[in-house]
């Protein structure tokens, strides 16, 4: 069989499997009846109307012809990759190193993820928007988010 | 002639220095917090809630509600500005109005947000006046299977705005349902799809989704893209202010807007959300050949859902003045200001604090004013804001999302959760599925359980009480009705074409 839109069809597989998963997830919990409906009962009714429906999407990507088979076109891995680490070395650092520290390394990752990466210009954001951050976030807000790594607060 | 003696009391009080500074203040104040993404209403005042404490109950709920008002055109601001919905019910303000950021027209956009806005608060002002007890019996006419019925039909107003294929579109629905689904059940109490994280047990926060989604999934198929293909801003920027057309083409748009968000705005469960969805299937059906496609930067998508939004977040007030009960996260913190305040809300607030009830309401007028005075003038430097080179402006953006998340529950959870989020939002990206409905399912989920399950209960298990109940008959055939319409194989040829790209 030949897949005719490789958008559809991945859309659909992605939507049958997220589909069953919490169908089957939902079967854990209490169904309940019609008349006293369980917590189990919603999930489970929208995962499988999700599965049909996917299923027809799935069909459809099989049976109808599309233009150039609608590819998905190259992933771009490495934005993908070098944005989504910074956020999680972010996440990770912030309550470790601080703001002083976390931010600059959010900072210098994401820009690893552009083609035009310059140290200079990636040094002058650090400072501004560290210092910017600081100002509007503890200064302004008074947010009680920690500024300094632990190692130096003694904390 | 209740009604101007109402107000003139209200103004009395409104307009005394103090009460004018206060909701000064507080716009001032939500609308520079408001413009920070992931800081939305509900937390700008929740942040703010202690320094009440020092105040007289009337400027307390005036400064609050200048609050909320700024939060909330700040929030429009950063949708259209950088695609990342400040709250909930600007997700829809974001698609055309992001549209027409980036054709150079951010001014215009900004200008016809606010002056909608200000029209619809006005307007919204006078019927919380005239109509509050009127429309308080009309929310009560509304059971669960009412309100379960209003989700369908806003649900499946929001499949019709989506711009793909309508399957894929009503299966996003449902994937956000679904993902509203990791919880604690509210009936029961049984936490479900957890795992056994804690965190899981009061669900995904709203704003992690619509960060990774929208803002961090922007990020990266941007930078996916060769330099000269990304969708970035046009660096001529044409005029700060909308042209004659564009007004021509706006009003009808902020009437029908404001119709719908004051009607909308009153029923309990996010009623300026609901507002702003249908509002945009309005535009979108009763529109003839817009000069710019709907999802191109049409003026009328920004007008319609913003006008709506703010007179549903006006008229919102009309349950919790009137009988005590919060319609929303942002009403329920109010109503906890007025306790703190000593004052109980209910029916009584009415005729026992006379000067507070109609204050308010005249202070509500006072905040829109407000809020035209302070942004008009600060659209000039959030456009100088779009002229900074992407390389510095995408670090930026990234700064302040991860800080906003992370402050949400002071914990680096919410912040992971973007980050899948952002991969999740990548894949939607490159498989052709729009994130919007999404968003929309997964704010409704919970509620939509809920009424499911309550409707079912009282019925003894009986499905046709969804269509034996006249309201709720009426609002899933108007539900029907929408999915025929983009069906039928004429509409269906034109949507395909309103869709077309370029």
């Amino acid at each position: 069989m030949k897949i005719k839109s490789q958008r559809d069809f991945w859309s659909g597989l992605l939507f049958v499997t997220v589909g069953i998963v919490f169908a089957w997830g939902a079967t854990n919990y209490n169904f309940g009846s019609s008349a006293r409906p369980g917590p189990g009962f919603f999930p489970f009714g929208l995962g499988l109307l999700m599965a049909i429906l996917g299923a027809l999407v799935l069909f459809k990507s099989l049976a109808i012809e599309t233009e150039g088979g609608d590819p998905i076109g190259p992933f771009a891995w490495k934005p993908l990759i070098t944005i989504l680490a910074s956020v999680v070395v972010f996440g990770f650092a912030l309550p470790r190193l601080g703001m002083v520290m976390a931010l600059p390394l959010l900072i210098i990752i994401a820009s690893l993820a552009g083609d035009e990466f310059g140290w200079k210009g990636v040094l002058v954001s650090c400072v501004v928007l560290t210092l910017g951050s600081w100002a509007i976030f503890i200064l302004g807000l008074k947010l009680a988010l920690p500024m300094w790594p632990v190692f130096m607060t003694g904390g | 002639m209740d009604l101007l003696h109402n107000l003139g009391l209200g103004f009395q009080v409104a307009f005394t220095f103090q009460n004018l500074a206060y909701a000064f203040f507080g716009a001032m104040l939500g609308t520079l917090i408001g413009v920070l993404p992931g800081l939305g209403p509900v937390a700008t005042i929740a942040m703010l809630l202690p320094s009440i404490y020092s105040l007289d109950a009337t400027p307390a709920l005036i400064m609050l509600a200048g609050i909320y008002y700024g939060a909330q055109y700040g929030g429009s601001t950063t949708a259209i500005l950088i695609n990342v919905p400040g709250e909930s019910s600007s997700v829809v303000t974001a698609i055309d109005g992001y549209q027409m950021a980036r054709q150079g027209r951010a001014g215009a956009a900004l200008s016809v947000a606010a002056l909608g806005s200000f029209f619809a608060g006005c307007v919204g002002t006078i019927i919380i006046a005239a109509f509050a007890p009127p429309l308080t019996e009309l929310a009560f006419k509304f059971g669960p299977a009412e309100y379960f019925s209003l989700m369908v039909l806003g649900l499946i107003g929001a499949v019709v705005l989506a711009s793909g294929s309508l399957i894929k579109a009503i299966c996003m629905i449902i994937l956000g349902l679904l993902l509203g689904q990791i919880n604690t059940d509210v009936i029961s109490g049984v936490p479900r799809f957890s795992f056994d994280i804690p965190e899981l047990t009061d669900g995904i926060g709203f704003v992690g989704i619509a960060m990774g989604v929208f803002g961090f999934g922007e990020i990266i198929s941007n930078l996916g893209r060769p330099e000269e293909h990304r969708e970035v801003f046009t660096k001529d920027v044409k005029g700060l202010w909308p042209t004659m057309q564009d007004f021509h083409e706006a009003w009808p748009s902020v009437l029908r807007g404001t119709a719908l968000g004051s009607i909308l705005g009153v029923l309990p469960g996010g009623g300026a959300l609901l507002a702003s969805f249908a509002s945009y299937t309005v535009e979108k059906k009763l529109t003839r050949n817009p000069r710019i496609p709907f999802g191109k930067g049409a003026i009328q998508g920004v007008a319609g859902p913003e006008s709506a939004n703010n007179a549903g977040a006006q008229t919102s007030f009309i349950p919790m003045l009137t009988l005590g009960i919060p319609p929303n996260a942002v009403m329920a913190l109010m109503v906890g200001a007025m306790t703190i305040k000593g004052i109980q809300p209910g029916p009584q607030v009415m005729t026992s604090n006379p000067e507070l009830f109609w204050g308010l309401i005249a202070s509500m007028w006072v905040g829109n004013l407000m809020l035209v005075v302070l942004n008009l003038p600060l659209i000039g430097m959030w456009i100088k804001l779009l002229t900074v080179p992407y390389r510095y402006l995408f670090p930026a953006i990234m700064v302040f999302c991860c800080i906003g998340l992370y402050t949400l529950n002071n914990s680096n959870f919410d912040v992971y959760i973007a980050a899948l989020c952002g991969l999740a939002g990548y894949t939607f990206y490159k498989l052709g599925c729009e994130p919007a409905p999404l968003l929309l399912g997964y704010i409704l989920g919970p509620m939509m359980e809920e009424s499911l399950r309550r409707a079912l209960l009282l019925s003894r298990g009986d499905w046709s009480t969804f269509v034996t109940r006249p309201l709720s008959a009426g609002l899933l055939a108007a539900a029907a009705l929408m999915i025929v319409a983009v069906t039928l194989p004429t509409i269906r040829s034109k949507r395909e074409v309103a869709f077309q790209e370029e």
